[in-house]
């Protein structure tokens, strides 16, 4: 009796209060924020004449507007600089710690959190970033907010929200070469459509995902948002368990035998049901890259563009609109077409694994000469251990060159933004139209098949190199 | 803080017949560096907008004269992506107060039902009903009774219900705000920490 999900034990065990007919007052465990969705939330604050109630349950990064070259000089672009000053200001008056620009442990948000142990399992998690969904990896509750949250979180460590349905996404079987957890969530996204997990929260599940790394669970978790989900969970294991333990947190604080029985439990119920049940096989995915303006238009490489046949009228129209913004028509073939630039980073593929992933297939090969490459690590974890393990010198080799972390060409608010009309095979996560630059065409893919096509200058299947 | 409350609106509608419009659409990255919630209708949908010399783009329906009104009418998945509250405050300072569509994205609901803006679903096929009329006619009104929670379309005799939280409508209806609901609360919460054995 009484079989639970994975995200009903954890959301139960934070709700404080349920309103008649209302939301839940919920308990956040870890408030993450930045510089860009942070300032009205602290003049909220400030006009009522409040302080922050929990001060230390709240960590701050300077990561979605900072250049990622010659960080140690001032912000170039004035409103930016602005942004990162302010944060800095708040966080100093409230108390909060701050891991700043030039900061041994700056980065993204969503990369330093779970590197340095601040995400652990069980928690709940919020952040004004919609990416937040990432911490899921760790068998988190973890979903982004909207400022006028931050400013509830701040004030008072919770915040009112509606219990979101369950559905459960289990992949079968073992992963083929070449394909990666992108590839996956990639997939699965296509499946579902940009909006098919709306009102949902999703449990991964199933012996291709937890055969995966942190790094390539975070990956899959992260792009939850993009198919409409509040979040993404994964229940944590031996591999969460022994990746926590070498964290920076751990190695500092001795909790950590107590804590992991604490974590023992923090899996579904046999008996538990779920709103919605989806099952995939691995085998089945292909390596991935998006072609139109939504992270739900994307086919396995070697496909063509889905034809309009079966389309209503009014589909036709908004599949064409998107079509003709990336210069594609349908039935087109994506394997050989030019590209521009390529981007390896942002929170969905800035981690250490990813940058063992492309250098893996640029060592001993060069960059094409009609590609421009933005190499950007997730943090300065991750810039320290490329450079560590000798990836560096393999990048170097091939031509490439590494900039400092950030959030960078992923949504192009600092001036790392690709030019209207290029073609960007990326590793981030969205491909809206202007995401990454107005007019930029951006194609989603893999760091395998980014650095395939890095090498080639023609999007590559990295299964034929 | 008390915000401006919404209960009965009569209006004519903006027609926006497109299909998953994203946070970027709405409001695109670039214009985010700023520290205030105000000023950003300017740069509503401006890249749909205006050039990029500034030039409003003929096609684009806010530029079209012959549409106007406080009722955004959208395509499926309105407010999908990113989850910057600075979409709805530039929505909301364009001066729209209601968007309607087949379903939103759950953060952009959130945060439009946190800053007034009334996020209103009706059944698909109801929502094309309403885009082709006011494409067709854009001086068909629309009145709204959130109390009520209704929508009426007067030249059609046409009317709906339409689901809203009651909590979220109380707060629509008397300018709530979830914060100041929260802070009232702090004590419970205080006492909440202390049963699960302090802060983690």
């Amino acid at each position: 009796m009484n079989q639970k999900t994975l995200f009903d034990k954890i959301w139960d065990a934070h709700r404080v209060h349920s309103i008649d007919d209302g939301p839940d007052v919920l308990y956040i465990d870890r408030h993450y924020i930045h510089e860009v969705t942070s300032p009205q939330a602290f003049r909220g604050l400030e006009e009522r004449g409040i302080t922050v109630f929990r001060p230390s349950l709240t960590l701050a990064t300077a990561d979605h507007n900072t250049p990622t070259i010659d960080q140690h000089l001032p912000i170039k672009e004035e409103l930016s600089r602005i942004q990162v000053d302010k944060l800095k200001e708040n966080c100093s008056r409230h108390g909060i710690e701050l891991f700043g620009l030039g900061h041994n442990n700056n980065g993204i948000v969503h990369v330093i959190g779970p590197e340095l142990g601040y995400t652990r399992p069980g928690m709940t998690i919020v952040c004004g970033d919609s990416h937040t969904s990432t911490h899921g990896a760790f068998g988190t509750v973890a979903f982004g907010i909207g400022t006028s949250e931050v400013e509830m979180v701040l004030a008072t460590q919770c915040i009112l929200q509606t219990r979101p349905k369950t559905m459960r996404i289990t992949v079968d079987g073992a992963l083929g070469k070449a394909v990666t957890s992108k590839d996956i969530i990639m997939h699965i996204i296509a499946l579902l459509s940009t909006g098919g997990a709306t009102g949902y929260f999703v449990e991964y599940s199933g012996p291709a995902i937890m055969a995966l790394s942190m790094e390539s669970r975070m990956t899959i978790c992260n792009m939850s948002i993009e198919m409409g989900a509040r979040g993404g969970l994964i229940a944590p294991d031996e591999t969460t368990f022994s990746y926590l333990k070498n964290t920076k947190y751990y190695s500092v604080n001795s909790e950590f035998e107590n804590d992991l029985k604490k974590w023992k439990d923090l899996i579904t119920d046999s008996g538990a049901s779920f709103d919605k049940e989806i099952t995939i096989s691995a085998e089945s995915v292909r390596p991935m890259i998006s072609y139109g303006t939504n992270p739900g238009m994307a086919v396995a490489i070697e496909s063509s563009i889905p034809e309009t046949e079966g389309m209503n009228n009014h589909d036709e129209e908004n599949y064409v609109k998107a079509l003709s913004y990336m210069g594609f028509r349908p039935g087109m073939k994506l394997e050989g077409h030019p590209v521009d630039y390529v981007f390896l980073g942002s929170c969905t593929n800035g981690r250490i694994e990813d940058f063992r992933a492309f250098a893996s297939v640029v060592k001993g090969r060069k960059k094409a000469d009609n590609v421009t490459a933005l190499l950007v690590p997730g943090s300065k974890l991750v810039e320290e251990q490329v450079k560590k393990e000798g990836l560096l010198r393999i990048l170097h080799d091939a031509g490439f060159e590494l900039r400092q972390p950030g959030c960078s060409s992923c949504l192009a608010m600092n001036e790392d933004k690709i030019p209207a009309g290029r073609y960007a095979v990326s590793t981030s996560n969205r491909n809206f139209e202007g995401r990454q630059g107005p007019g930029a065409r951006t194609l989603l893919a893999s760091p395998l098949t980014a650095a395939a096509s890095a090498v080639t200058g023609r999007i590559t299947d990295p299964r034929t190199l | 803080m008390a915000k401006e409350k919404l209960n009965l609106l009569e209006s004519t509608c903006v027609p926006l017949p497109v299909e998953n419009v994203d946070t970027d659409q709405i409001i695109p990255a670039r214009f985010l560096s700023s520290t205030s919630r105000e000023g950003f209708g300017d740069n509503l949908f401006r890249d749909w907008r205006f050039d990029h010399e500034g030039r409003p783009l003929e096609g684009f329906i806010l530029n079209n004269k012959k549409y106007s009104g406080k009722i955004l009418v959208a395509g499926k998945n309105f407010g999908c992506g990113s989850s910057r509250e600075h979409a709805v405050w530039a929505v909301y300072d364009y001066g729209f107060r209601v968007v309607i569509s087949s379903f939103f994205a759950d953060i952009f609901r959130n945060n439009a039902l946190n800053n007034g803006l009334l996020p209103l679903i009706l059944p698909e096929h109801e929502v094309q009903n309403l885009m082709t009329l006011v494409t067709a006619a854009p001086e068909t009104t629309v009145k709204i009774n959130v109390m009520e929670r209704k929508i009426e379309i007067p030249s059609s005799g046409k009317s709906f219900t339409f689901e809203i939280n009651p909590y979220k409508q109380e707060c629509l209806i008397y300018g709530l705000d979830d914060i100041d609901y929260l802070i009232n609360m702090r004590g419970r919460i205080s006492d909440f920490e202390k049963k699960r054995g302090g802060l983690r």
